[in-house]
């Protein structure tokens, strides 16, 4: 008969070691008990399940499926409440008993509860399962007072998740500085600049007397007497081993259950791993030693005493995106025989400090730079001499050779922290599956699909191993709003962001720069179809004034002439400004167009007044022109009707802003005259047909546009224009040009989305255009509505009159 | 010389508007006023690198960034933000004043000389 093997806890630490159990011969039959409902979820990511960055299924370890495959007996919502050594039976709180003959404790922590007056009312939550983090998504609504009581990594990260909420979020904390277990005042100080930075408010030291509220809680009491108003209130102030099944079963018990190098407690039946363990006077809080047990227990029970767990040197990492924390080792200063070097720069935030003790790297801690993690982790733990690393030890000199510092990894070292996934695990998944891409290391291994921090040390393997790597482009907007595009279209629609300012508040770090908050405008304008709160200065100077910066602080103005199209009284209008305004330069352009060059701000109003022709946006990203070849009207080549086609094309979509310039061309027959085939879009008549072709280019790389779809008509061709029009304001990162986006997309996607997308989509899509279009204007009216009294006008200083 | 100092009116508040900056020409000097949160700050209106007009740049924090290649100044020191820019602007004392911008145009004032003093 099997032996019979129970696990009571169904946290990361009990399956973990449950996994490593499985990959090795065993006869258990194998049965776990979890109290919570939920299959095995990876806990230390429910702060990005709090922010809205993943879902509670992204966070699922093992799936239902999973336990059934390995023929795991999953008893899910059910409590053990008792432990009878003797006959060695576990007993539920249905008085239900199970029998083992080997049993894990994995029973976890829970957070502790400080006992403060009023702890116990209504909307005072702790952040510590997947029931506690869907109650306070319950609660969390943009503008809600929030406070976290704790400034730990946990209370960070929850602080964190209900900002990006939109939750005004107070951090108190009872210490000097935050995190103070991990970082030194000064670390703590750069770590709280960088907090506020992103518009969470610090408070330090605060130790709170009380809760007040009736019923419900209202805000804080301090001892210093002070208050803080909050509608919600987070207790993250620290774990505490859950011990007492443990302790009531009269096992050794101290502040976690008492284990030896083999992860046996005092019953040499029972085992325990994780957070409810004790180990040499040490207990633990953080994932990666908990793997590094699951692998010991895993050997241990199965009689192999091979290898023995001696204990684990701390090391910490901040998940917040833009906040770049890691501490490791030892961060006293004050033990004999140990010697700090440290670097820091105010500006750019970065704070390094090292403690070396005889030579060799005893601890760290990291601050706005972690760029080194991995190579001081290997020094630290192969205690390697640093005598020759002395002179560069806080920028140790990249690796010429990128491959070199992957190599030189041992197989055992773990590369992902928070799924235990090892050197040699992801060498091996890479050449038994084939891998090339991240994605999929990711669905093998589990490897960078939680905190995402050893991401780059991933890619490494990968380009190390396999010759076909192909690398994902990684698209953050900026480190003022950390997020990827997508996230952030994402964040606009579902949070009823309008402005850039909200977004920047709630998302950013409040200040924003010249690379997001024009990147921000346009994807409110495209996601609101127009309808959003303008905010001119977010935009570019060439978007305040609708012209182009010259390099003396002069203006260049080209106004639109449809597909290149233009009237005698047009040009001797245009010849008048050129005279009237001392026009420096009149050029004609390579858009069919012609350009005024040297014009003062101040007379852009009258210029375009005098031109009485709209704004060409040749300043903007935006809709530029439709070039077109004279077409069937004149020429003996002819087969399409360019000319017309080209005008209509162009009042369709002009006045509409995209990620980057968008140029147009139409031409009657493929001798391609007016280079349609190198244009963002182009239209290529045929007899009997027009081919739609998109992402070309003719700048600094030349492409070919790939063919979108062959259609019969012009109005077809004009629909399918439309349609990949639409498609690529909504998809494309903000500066990127159509050619990368089709390159990126690959057009056989983009068919299937656009002009082969089911009618509804379709549908979808030309709504979107059409309300965007209806909002659109000419920018040049602003001529005679000026969006500020003082855009294009120069002020004059009152009269001079010294107080 | 603190004699020839005097605050000069220079616009109404409402012309200078939230996170944008606006240029002012007074006798031979062009100066940028720029609209903050909850004050006003004034700098020369010329870009040390080729002239660009800081008038016209995007506001970061309290920093403005320079239209023509992206140089950044920090508005309360004139400071440039990266050190790989030797130069910096000069700074002009800045008060409100019933609704009105006075500056101090005695008031230039560069961090750069006062370091190699």
């Amino acid at each position: 008969m099997k032996k019979q093997l129970v696990v009571v806890g169904n946290g990361m630490s009990g399956v973990a070691c449950v996994e490593q159990i499985l990959k090795q011969p065993h006869d258990f039959e194998i049965t776990i008990f979890g109290d919570e409902t939920h299959a095995n979820y990876n806990r230390i990511l429910l702060s990005l399940v709090l922010a809205g960055e993943k879902s509670p299924e992204d966070i699922v370890i093992n799936d239902i499926e999973w336990y059934q495959s390995h023929n795991i007996r999953a008893r899910l919502g059910v409590k053990i409440t008792g432990i009878d050594r003797e006959r060695r039976v576990v007993l539920d709180e249905d008085r239900g008993e199970t029998e083992y003959d080997k049993l894990i404790l994995a029973t976890g922590s829970s957070a502790f509860i400080p006992p403060i007056p009023g702890v116990d009312k209504a909307n005072v939550h702790v952040f510590r399962t997947l029931d506690d983090t869907r109650a306070l998504l319950e609660k969390a609504r943009p503008g809600l007072k929030t406070a976290v009581i704790g400034g730990g990594l946990l209370g960070l990260e929850a602080a964190r998740g209900l900002q990006m909420r939109g939750c005004e979020v107070t951090v108190v904390h009872l210490m000097d500085t935050l995190m103070e277990r991990q970082l030194d005042s000064t670390g703590g100080e750069y770590l709280k600049r960088k907090i506020e930075s992103l518009g969470i408010r610090v408070m330090l030291p605060q130790q709170t007397a009380a809760l007040f509220g009736n019923g419900r809680v209202d805000g804080l009491r301090f001892t210093s007497g002070e208050e803080l108003e909050a509608d919600l209130v987070v207790i993250a102030a620290g774990i505490r081993p859950n011990a007492d099944l443990a302790r009531k079963a009269g096992l050794e018990v101290r502040r976690g259950i008492i284990v030896n190098d083999y992860l046996e407690t005092s019953d040499p039946h029972i085992f325990a791993v994780g957070e409810c363990t004790e180990h040499r006077g040490q207990t633990f809080g953080l994932v990666a030693p908990l793997f590094e047990q699951g692998r010991v227990l895993a050997s241990a029970i199965a009689g192999n005493r091979a290898s023995v767990f001696e204990g684990a040197s701390p090391a910490a990492k901040l998940k917040i995106m833009g906040v770049d924390i890691f501490s490791a080792g030892s961060i006293d200063e004050s033990e004999p025989g140990v010697e700090t070097v440290r670097y820091e720069d105010p500006s750019l935030g970065t704070y390094k400090k090292l403690l070396l003790k005889d030579n060799r790297l005893h601890g760290m801690i990291l601050v706005g730079d972690i760029e080194d993690e991995h190579l001081y982790m290997d020094w630290m733990r192969s205690g390697t001499d640093l005598t020759a690393h002395r002179r560069q030890i806080l920028f140790p000199p990249r690796d010429a050779d990128p491959g070199r510092e992957v190599a030189d990894m041992p197989d055992t070292e773990t590369v992902c922290g928070c799924n235990g996934v090892r050197k040699g695990d992801i060498i091996q998944a890479i050449h038994a599956h084939g891998l090339t891409t991240l994605a999929g290391l990711k669905q093998k291994t589990r490897a960078s699909t939680s905190c995402g921090s050893c991401t780059g040390l991933c890619e490494k393997l990968l380009r190390a191993v396999t010759p076909d790597f192909q690398e994902e482009t990684r698209t953050t907007l900026c480190s003022c709003v950390p997020f990827s595009y997508e996230q952030l279209r994402d964040i606009i629609r579902g949070q009823k962001l309008k402005s850039v300012e909200e977004v920047l508040n709630v998302y950013g770090n409040r200040k924003g720069c010249e690379i997001c908050k024009p990147a921000l405008s346009y994807m409110l304008d495209m996601v609101w179809c127009g309808d959003h709160e303008e905010d001119r200065s977010a935009r570019f100077i060439n978007d305040r004034v609708h012209a182009n910066i010259q390099k003396d602080g002069t203006f260049s103005v080209i106004p639109r002439m449809r597909g290149g199209v233009t009237t005698p009284d047009e040009l001797r209008r245009i010849a008048d400004v050129a005279d009237k305004y001392k026009v420096r330069m009149v050029k004609v352009t390579g858009s069919q167009r012609i350009d005024l060059l040297g014009i003062k701000k101040a007379d852009l109003p009258n210029v375009w007044a005098d031109l009485g022709m709209p704004s060409g946006q040749a300043y903007t990203k935006g809709v530029r022109m439709v070039k077109t070849c004279v077409g069937t009207e004149f020429c003996r080549f002819g087969v399409q009707d360019s000319t017309s086609a080209g005008i209509e094309l162009e009042r369709r979509l002009e006045n509409l802003f995209t990620p980057h310039k968008f140029k147009m061309g139409v031409v009657g027959c493929p001798r391609n005259c007016a280079e349609a085939t190198v244009k963002d879009l182009g239209l290529v008549g045929q007899e009997g047909s027009w081919q739609v072709v998109v992402g070309g280019a003719a700048g600094k790389s030349v492409r070919k546009a790939d063919l979108l779809i062959t259609v019969e008509t012009t109005e077809q061709a004009l629909e399918a224009s439309d349609l990949f029009f639409q498609y690529y304001r909504e998809n494309a990162n903000y500066l990127e040009r159509s050619y990368d986006f089709v390159e990126r997309l690959g057009i056989e996607k983009i068919r299937k989305e656009t002009v082969y997308a089911p009618d509804v989509d379709k549908k979808k899509l030309l709504e979107r255009l059409a309300r965007s279009k209806a909002l659109a204007k000419d920018a040049w009216l602003e001529r005679e509505t000026p969006a500020h009294p003082t855009q294009f006008v120069q002020i004059q200083p009152m009269e001079a009159q010294p107080t | 010389m603190t004699d020839a100092r005097g605050w000069t009116p220079i616009t109404t508040v409402g012309n200078v508007p939230l996170r944008e900056g606006r240029a002012v020409t007074i006798g031979d000097k062009e100066i940028a006023i720029f609209h903050l949160e909850d004050r006003y700050l004034t700098i020369e209106n010329k870009c040390p690198h080729k002239g660009g007009p800081l008038c016209d740049g995007i506001i970061s924090g309290t920093t403005v960034v320079c239209p023509l290649h992206g140089q950044r100044f920090d508005l309360e020191t004139g400071m440039p933000v990266l050190a790989s820019q030797p130069e910096c602007v000069a700074t002009y004392s800045t008060r409100v004043q019933n609704g009105i911008i006075f500056v101090d145009l005695g008031s230039a004032h560069k961090a750069s000389e006062e370091a190699a003093a």
